[in-house]
């Protein structure tokens, strides 16, 4: 999916969070987002994701506007989201959680599953099948059938991951998923990235930890107050004095 | 040792309009986070409804059907008027809807004398006496515990099993997720008003043959409903449906071996207990 975000801004009671942003993203590219504490990073995170409405600009998905559809919408257009906070479903097992979301976007539709259909019954089986995979992918298979809420923290962020996957999204965005993992967690979310990349997956990175993402990303964009400062690729945006003034201080 | 089977029976039977109250109350604070005091309401639209229609020559079971149908229908009303009518817009807060649906049941009161007047109603419900154990108990009481226990079997079935109960509890569990994964949850917070208002509907319908109506027969269902469901901090069907039972048992042994005049009381003394108990425990 193309993701283009033109002039957007969102202000918290007359502070810019984020200011007069635009960027796109190209189909298949993997895209970080960095920037210092309060950079806004996870405010235009959420202006994407439909978690909040932007005050002015566009939002584009494959062209169409999207700025004004609330998150449920957007998910519908194939964006996953998955948040810096563990948001799973309580009451549910770890396969049952990441079914809920192609549930919700099954083609056979809610009468069909209610008189349980044929055509119902065959997305259930795929829709299993598919959890199955997604499970795999991050390491959950074992836990399929446990309770979400005794999955460690970390893992309950890998379900998120997993949940957002088999909803099979055209733009993943992802909040910060390095943060608080373990070395060797971390080298498999990278691996796992670098696969989904590689799979033609549209990707938007927003994170905190520059190594991370330095390596990961095909561009790359810095927001600073609100704003874009530079934008290119890692090497590029690496070798810029603002960008370096923006995270040691001004010299 | 028949009395002690006959009140038993009864106050299952009585309960089980108070379970039916909070299962809804419970049904839609889980989802929509908002207490729902027009809850009651439903069951007293539901009744009057059943009453015209049973007058008008309709058979039994068809205008209990109609009944609990307005009642569906005066729930989601209600969550419309609640949640707000626009797609996206961010809905009212909880504190400020309970206010509202305190308000919405007072305008049901002025609907209900309009339409219906200020006099109590009834329609007879299955005529005769039962025998069990000995015990003698009006046979409608043991119609009002057929019906209300498979209702709660389905309702169970129909979260735990089916995608739609299932997006449900998952608006329940995390309204952000649930977005995330492309679940409408306004549209879940209104299936939950009109499976609330049913609900309730359904336990007008079915005590009135023992208890008569009238318009502000809704604060005898609210404060026991709300009672029931306030065990498990309005968010445990469970629990809630024990409680409703609990309490209709407990009245009725009030009743019988004690002096019939208590029986709000009950209720009210057992939800202070609860809220005082929680919140210590809270503390």
């Amino acid at each position: 999916m193309r993701l283009v975000v033109e002039g957007a801004s969102r202000a918290f009671g007359g502070v810019w969070a984020v200011r007069d942003v635009s960027l796109t993203v190209e189909p298949g590219e993997l895209r970080a987002v960095i920037g210092p504490n309060g950079a806004g990073k996870s405010t235009l995170f959420a202006l994407i994701g439909g978690q909040l409405a932007a005050d002015h600009g566009r939002v584009r998905f494959d062209g169409d506007p999207v700025e004004r559809l609330p998150a449920h919408r957007r998910a519908r257009r194939g964006v996953s989201v998955v948040f810096q906070a563990a948001r799973v479903f309580h009451g549910m097992t770890v396969l049952e959680n990441v079914m809920v979301g192609a549930h919700a976007t099954t083609r056979s539709g809610f009468l069909a599953a209610a008189l349980r259909l044929p055509a119902h019954r065959r997305d259930e089986r795929e829709i299993r099948t598919a959890a199955m995979v997604c499970l795999e992918r991050t390491g959950l298979a074992d836990w399929a059938g446990r309770a979400a809420e005794e999955l460690p923290l970390g893992r309950q962020r890998s379900l998120q991951l997993a949940r957002a996957l088999c909803a099979r999204p055209r733009l993943l965005l992802l909040d910060e998923p390095a943060s608080g993992l373990r070395a060797a967690e971390r080298e498999r979310l990278a691996g796992l990235i670098t696969g989904l990349r590689a799979e033609g997956l549209t990707i938007l990175l927003v994170e905190h930890d520059v190594a991370f993402v330095m390596r990961l990303a095909d561009r790359v964009t810095v927001l600073d107050l609100g704003r874009v400062i530079a934008e290119g690729t890692p090497a590029e945006v690496r070798a810029r004095p603002e960008v370096v003034a923006a995270y040691l201080g001004p010299s | 040792m028949s009395d002690l089977v006959g009140y038993l029976l009864t106050g299952l039977g009585i309960g089980s309009g108070f379970a039916l109250v909070a299962s809804g109350l419970v049904a839609i604070h889980r989802v929509t986070r908002v207490v729902n005091f027009a809850q009651g309401a439903f069951a007293v639209l539901a009744a009057m409804l059943t009453s015209t229609l049973l007058a008008a020559g309709l058979p039994h079971g068809l205008a209990e059907v109609g009944g609990v149908a307005l009642g569906a229908a005066a729930g989601l009303l209600t969550g419309l008027i609640v949640l707000g009518p626009r797609r996206d817009s961010p809905g009212t807060t909880p504190g400020t809807a309970l206010i509202v649906t305190l308000g919405l049941g007072v305008l049901a009161y002025a609907i209900e004398v309009l339409i219906w007047g200020d006099q109590p109603r009834s329609f007879p419900g299955v005529p005769g006496v039962a025998e069990i154990a000995s015990a003698r108990v009006p046979a409608h009481y043991l119609l009002i515990i057929g019906v209300a226990a498979p209702v709660f079997l389905l309702m169970a079935l129909f979260f735990a099993r089916t995608d739609l109960g299932k997006a449900l509890s998952a608006c329940a569990s995390n309204r952000y997720a649930a977005r995330v994964v492309g679940i409408d949850v306004r549209r879940m917070g209104l299936l939950a008003f009109a499976l609330g208002g049913a609900l309730g509907g359904l336990a007008g319908v079915l005590t009135t043959p023992v208890q008569q109506v009238t318009f502000d027969s809704d604060v005898t269902l609210i404060v026991n409903g709300f009672a029931a469901a306030v065990l498990g901090g309005l968010t445990r069907p469970v629990v809630a449906l024990g409680g409703g039972l609990l309490l209709g048992v407990t009245q009725t042994l009030a009743a019988g071996y004690g002096g019939g005049a208590y029986q709000v009381e009950v209720a009210l003394v057992l939800m202070l207990t609860v809220m005082i108990v929680q919140a210590a425990r809270a503390r």
